[in-house]
């Protein structure tokens, strides 16, 4: 039996931020973005602090990570355990399992929690990704956890010898559908138009015996008992509908950002992504965002930690021009 | 060979400066039909050997001592503290890959070095006051798992009438399938109560007050 460890209590535990103080920024969010943009304010010697509900964001959920440039290959949670432990060099307050549920504009921003905690700074930083997107068909919801997830690596190890079906066209997706061809029986990709992943990984993907590719394919409903069993597709083509038999279903079909407590505070496309300038400035002053979360059209870690970089300088900037 | 490398050892070594006092760690096996015991007793040997403030007691499962802790599933790891007290605390197979996590949090909660949680969260954890049965099933490849067994295991270590243990669900295929356990964490609740993912505590107690 292969042991490996994912270590990851803190050594170095920070500090908690505090709700008595006043910050120059807090910055929302612990991924990518928000860790570098604490480490840029921090060194412009910026009072920075980090609530987060996770340390380390989206990438956890990442086996491995193989463009993010001086790393040939490591994984996600190696990476940002790295990240995390450059900012922590640093000092920089981080208060994780926080969940912000609004910023208010007062005299200063104010963010509260749900746990009714109350912080105060100068300026935020809003660097809270995203959550991945559901296919908002029937069945999905009912058949959550069971059988259909949002999480390959979690839950890909239940489905030793199975049938499994994952649904997208990009790198997540295609990076699923390899994982998972070391486990499961079958693998089906199913992706309702041509895939857009990058070509290194197509030619794995192709090299797989075991993976079935079904290319402008919709996926219609999800059926079952007390588990699902089997999905309904629609090849666009053939305009045929059929019932497959599927044991587990796995949805990458891209993101959605997490603005929902923001209620209209700042402004936001049509697709909730917060709308900012090439700085990282919103329509609110005083308030930056940066990766995922932001109509920034690339979602990737070296783009977020960039973009929470460049807020970060936006934000140092806006507090020693005294605008606050 | 060893299993934990010298780098992971020294950086575990350097975690458990945190503990506080003795914890006494349990580990029941079977001799016949456990594929994972042996692993599991080479795992849990090497951990206790970092710290002496950790000690470890083997015992097979038609040991007399080992019929006290209620275990039904094997591999079982029960931690007790300096005076043998139990909380109910438990893993059910080997706490590896990412589950490590949960296994060192545990150990720095019944040495007496837990988080201290707002003064709000522990007076309603406190005020449990019927018997809690909470299950945490995992897989060792699950970022988000050993946060809701480490919640789990909290609750147990502050209010006695709670019990929570860790499940590896590819391990005991039996019981995952009679939960249905198609998505981890899965946290099931007084057997019938379930959610899904990493929760809040906040989630767990409302979950545990709407019984
Ligand atoms: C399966 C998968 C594979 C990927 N592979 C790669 C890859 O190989 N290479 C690559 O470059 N990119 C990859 N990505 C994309 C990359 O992970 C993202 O672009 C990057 O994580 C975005 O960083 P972020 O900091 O903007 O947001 P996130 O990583 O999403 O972090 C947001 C943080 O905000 C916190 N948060 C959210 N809402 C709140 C709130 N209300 N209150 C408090 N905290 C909150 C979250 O807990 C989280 O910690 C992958 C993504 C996935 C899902």
């Amino acid at each position: 039996m292969a042991i490996d460890f994912s270590l990851n209590v803190g050594t170095t535990k920070s500090k908690r931020v505090k709700s008595d103080k006043l910050y120059d920024t807090l910055i929302i969010g612990g991924g990518p973005a928000g860790l570098n943009a604490a480490l840029y304010a921090k060194r412009k010697g910026l009072q920075v602090g980090i609530l987060t509900q996770r340390i380390g964001g989206q990438v956890l959920d990442t086996k491995v990570v193989e463009n993010y440039l001086g790393y040939t290959k490591i994984t996600g949670e190696e990476l940002m355990r790295e990240f995390e432990d450059h900012v922590n060099e640093y000092d920089v307050p981080i208060s994780d399992e926080m969940q912000v549920k609004q910023i208010k504009c007062e005299e200063y921003k104010e963010i509260h929690t749900t746990t009714d905690e109350v912080y105060k700074a100068k300026t935020v930083i809003i660097a809270t990704g995203s959550i991945p997107r559901m296919l908002g068909i029937p069945g999905e919801k009912e058949f959550n956890g069971k059988g259909v997830s949002y999480c390959a690596i979690c839950d890909g190890s239940l489905y030793q010898d199975g049938i499994v079906m994952v649904i997208g066209g990009g790198n997540a997706a295609i990076g699923s559908a390899l994982d998972l061809s070391r486990i499961a029986k079958k693998v089906m990709i199913v992706h309702r138009s041509t895939f857009r992943a990058d070509q290194i990984l197509l030619d794995r993907l192709n090299e797989q015996k075991n993976i079935d590719i079904y290319l402008e394919t919709e996926i219609k409903e999800i059926k079952g008992q007390s588990k699902m069993t089997h999905v309904i597709t629609y090849d666009k083509d053939t305009k045929l509908e059929k019932s497959i038999n599927v044991e587990g279903l796995f949805v990458e079909i891209g993101h959605v950002p997490r603005t929902e407590y923001l209620n209209g505070l700042i402004e936001l496309e049509n697709n909730g992504e917060i709308i900012v300038d090439s700085n990282g400035e919103t329509s609110e002053p005083g308030i930056f965002a940066a990766g995922d979360v932001t109509n920034v059209k690339y979602k990737q870690i070296v783009i977020a930690a960039a973009e929470g970089a460049k807020a970060a300088l936006s934000a140092t900037e806006y507090i020693n021009k005294g605008k606050h | 060979m060893a299993m934990i490398d010298d780098n992971s050892k020294n950086q575990i070594k350097t975690i458990f400066e945190q503990l506080k006092e003795q914890v006494n760690v349990v580990l029941i096996v079977k001799k016949e039909e456990c594929e994972t015991c042996s692993d599991t007793q080479t795992f849990v040997t090497e951990m206790t050997d970092i710290s002496e403030k950790l000690t470890l007691e083997v015992l097979d499962e038609s040991d007399d001592k080992a019929k006290e802790f209620g275990v039904t599933m094997y591999p079982a790891i029960i931690l007790l503290d300096k005076d043998n007290k139990d909380y109910g605390i438990k893993f059910y197979g080997i706490p590896a890959g990412h589950e490590i996590n949960s296994f060192i949090m545990g150990l720095i909660e019944v040495s007496g070095a837990g988080e201290q949680l707002p003064e709000d969260v522990v007076k309603k954890i406190e005020a449990i006051n019927k018997p809690i049965d909470i299950k945490v099933f995992i897989t060792l490849s699950c970022p988000h798992c050993p946060g809701a067994v480490a919640k789990a295991h909290k609750l147990a270590f502050m209010n006695k009438n709670v019990n929570a243990e860790m499940i590896e669900a590819n391990t005991f295929g039996e019981i995952s399938t009679k939960y249905n356990v198609s998505g981890v964490p899965k946290i099931v609740i007084n057997e019938d109560t379930e959610l899904l993912g990493d929760q809040p505590l906040n989630a767990f107690l409302s979950a545990i007050e709407n019984l």
